[in-house]
């Protein structure tokens, strides 16, 4: 019961350089700066790529960057979900399917059945739909989940059985119609011109942001003291708290920097009666809605996970699900719940994806269980179980979608775009272990 | 020395269990009285790790009775068992690699902020205070403990045993991966556990060891219980026959 690593007397410490100190001192991720490093090489490497070859840098300009949050918010919604399927060690090859399903079911509550009793719409139809889509994912995924606690089948075959059924389900909902309209507010979550909150909303979450930025840094100065726990020097604080800001602040402007495009501000006028100035009318779009959806879903999950039992259990039942059992964790229930979260987060994400279309067909989603998967893995979450991350998981999505984004700006085809992202999934993985194992 | 005019504190009586037709528990009777060390002893697959999960809510018997403080208890999951101040020390340590010493400690019992969020915090300076106590070399509490050493990992479960004020505790081979200091500090602490009047049930398979840690030592043969003997009533030499032979001495002769 001795603690075997004190150092042998007469060997000096090795002298702690510049950045290892600052890394230590600001108590900063370095596998989060490394994602963040390997973002700023794809955006940059496309944009560079795309000035050199096509003569137009198209990857960082506002527009771009604008389309590229709201195609990550599908993906990195269920991905904060797959994060915790994962850690405990199963996986969810469904999620695809089930976003297929929830989507057809909204579509035909919305467009077939909800304006029977209330009237086209009505503004309770996007809410019961939103509401049945959740509830559907739910259930599907807790039933899962069931047959994966209770009756002992693999998850592995539980949720590829679930792969095909639910979207051959998903095709029999409807006979393979697709479903359109959907409701106008529904669509709003989507994004588009309409579904996003302009520059003055932008500037209120901006604001928001980084009260919450500066708040989560003080509560934590104060939680230290309050348990006699070592601070972190105020420079380090500063820092975490200029950057962060600067983060959110940067955000703002980019996304405030995208204007709605002209044939769209013409019509908006037209409705408002407002005449266009000379040099026309720039109204920004501001956070996309499914964007918005995405941070607060980030939010949820990840107090969810770092500040909850049902979080704490979720790590324990990955790093030992045996001492888990003997700890007291219901751990059938836990999948049960798990499998139920991972659905529900679907539903949301079949939201997104449905209204981005306008409309639902039993194809929607088709692959998406792979996308979630690798976006999950490359964020760090380990397929040996304990370890993974939300934010991660997000930044993983967003990874993958700059891939697709990038390569589909810079002209590379379909096949070749597979390819690339095949590769770059295991190159990550590998990265990931290679990183471990120094770490170790 | 023990009084066995007292309550025992536990009376295990006429235990079973079986797993697939193999009587790993064959009619077994125990008991345990406050301030006691109980050693069971036995070859490997004689049932001592069964018999004492049973008392954990690890496994369920098939028959028997269960009796806390001379009261029937019915134990059926870790946590009846833990209601009843039953704390397991596993062989396998069972902890969590992945999460840190005070998640460790707390699992399955977490403090919590007036919100209902874990207070990691709290649960921290609560595992520096108790591990300031029972290892004062413990100082990695941030850290998974992947990264600690066989002695640290179990200072973090007997801590728990401790923090959560015990009285009741199951050992299965608490020393067995330790090396000759670390095994004297857990013989330092099964001694002033005792003295606090906590009841010990020691399971291991270093015979002079038990004749050393133990007031009692029972041995296990096939599921059976050979017999329970004071320490200064026998020999090493005993025991080793009743281990091998399963004979209690005075047939042996």
């Amino acid at each position: 019961m001795t603690d075997q690593t004190t150092q042998p007397p007469g060997t000096t410490k090795e002298p702690e350089g510049t950045i290892a100190r600052f890394f230590r001192e600001t108590e900063l991720d370095t596998r989060l700066l490394g994602m963040l490093g390997a973002l700023a090489i794809i955006w940059i490497g496309f944009h560079v790529y795309g000035q050199l070859v096509n003569g137009f840098g198209a990857f960082l300009t506002p527009r771009n960057l604008w389309n590229l949050s709201v195609q990550t918010a599908s993906i990195g919604i269920m991905a904060t979900g797959m994060v915790l399927v994962i850690i405990t060690r199963h996986i969810d090859l469904s999620v695809g399917s089930m976003l297929g399903f929830c989507a057809i079911v909204m579509g035909v509550v919305q467009v077939n059945i909800l304006p029977q009793f209330l009237g086209l719409g009505h503004p309770m139809i996007w809410i019961i739909a939103v509401i049945i889509g959740i509830l559907c994912g739910s259930f599907i995924g807790a039933f899962h989940g069931a047959l994966i606690a209770y009756g002992k089948i693999p998850a592995f075959i539980v949720t590829l059985g679930g792969l095909l059924v639910w979207r051959g389900a998903a095709f029999l909902v409807a006979r393979g119609e697709t479903i359109s309209p959907v409701d106008p507010t529904f669509r709003l979550m989507g994004g588009g011109p309409y579904g996003a909150i302009g520059a003055t909303g932008s500037w209120i979450v901006g604001i928001l942001g980084c009260v919450a930025v500066l708040g989560l840094i003080l509560m934590g100065r104060r939680k230290r003291t309050t348990f006699h726990i070592a601070q972190r020097p105020v420079w380090a604080e500063t820092f975490l708290a200029i950057v962060g800001c600067g983060a959110v602040i940067g955000a703002v402007l980019l996304v405030n920097a995208y204007p709605w495009p002209r044939g769209i501000v013409r019509r908006y006028a037209e409705a408002e009666g407002i005449t266009i100035p000379e040099g026309g009318l720039f109204i920004s779009h501001g956070f996309a809605i499914p964007v918005l959806i995405l941070v607060a879903v980030a939010i949820f999950m990840t107090i969810l996970m770092s500040r909850t039992r049902f979080g704490r259990y979720v790590y324990a039942i990955g790093g030992n699900p045996e001492a888990a059992e003997l700890a007291g964790i219901n751990t059938r229930w836990m999948t049960v719940k798990i499998f139920a979260l991972m659905g529900a987060l679907t539903g949301l994400s079949a939201v997104v994806a449905s209204a981005r279309l306008g409309s639902a067909t039993n194809a929607l989603g088709t692959l998406d269980e792979l996308y979630v998967i690798a976006a999950a893995v490359i964020g760090g979450t380990s397929l040996a179980g304990g370890v993974g991350t939300i934010y991660g998981a997000i930044l993983g999505a967003l990874v993958m979608q700059s891939l697709q984004t990038g390569m589909v700006l810079i002209g590379f085809d379909a096949a070749i775009q597979q390819v690339v992202v095949g590769s770059v999934l295991v190159l990550a993985v590998y990265l990931d272990i290679l990183y471990r194992r120094k770490s170790k | 020395m023990t009084d066995t005019s007292q309550t025992p504190l536990v009376q295990l009586k006429d235990i079973s269990i079986s797993f697939g037709g193999i009587r790993a528990v064959d009619h077994v009777s125990l008991d345990l009285y406050p301030g006691e060390v109980v050693g069971l002893l036995g070859h490997n697959g004689a049932g001592k790790s069964t018999l004492i999960k049973i008392l954990s809510g690890a496994y369920q018997k098939d028959g028997g009775e269960i009796w806390i403080e001379g009261q029937p208890a019915e134990i059926n999951s870790p946590r009846d068992a833990r209601d009843y101040n039953i704390e397991t020390i596993y062989q396998t340590l069972a902890l969590a690699d992945n999460l840190d010493a005070a998640s460790n400690l707390f699992l399955g019992r977490e403090l919590t902020t007036a919100a209902g969020f874990v207070d990691d915090a709290k649960m921290e300076s609560e595992t520096a205070k108790i591990m300031a106590r029972l290892n004062p070399n413990f100082r990695k509490l941030k850290e998974p403990v992947s990264a600690l050493s066989g002695g640290q990992r179990q200072s973090v479960a007997i801590a728990k045993a401790v923090y959560f004020k015990a009285k009741i505790l199951i050992m299965d081979e608490p020393t067995a991966a330790l090396g000759v200091h670390e095994t004297q500090m857990v013989a330092d602490l099964i001694q002033e556990l005792k003295k606090q009047g906590l009841g010990i049930f020691l399971i291991s398979h270093d015979t002079r060891e038990m004749l050393e840690l133990c007031d009692r030592v029972s041995v296990m043969k096939n599921g059976k219980m050979i017999g329970t003997e004071r320490v200064e009533d026998v020999t090493e030499d005993d025991i080793l026959s009743m281990i091998i032979m399963g004979k209690k001495p005075d047939q042996a002769a």
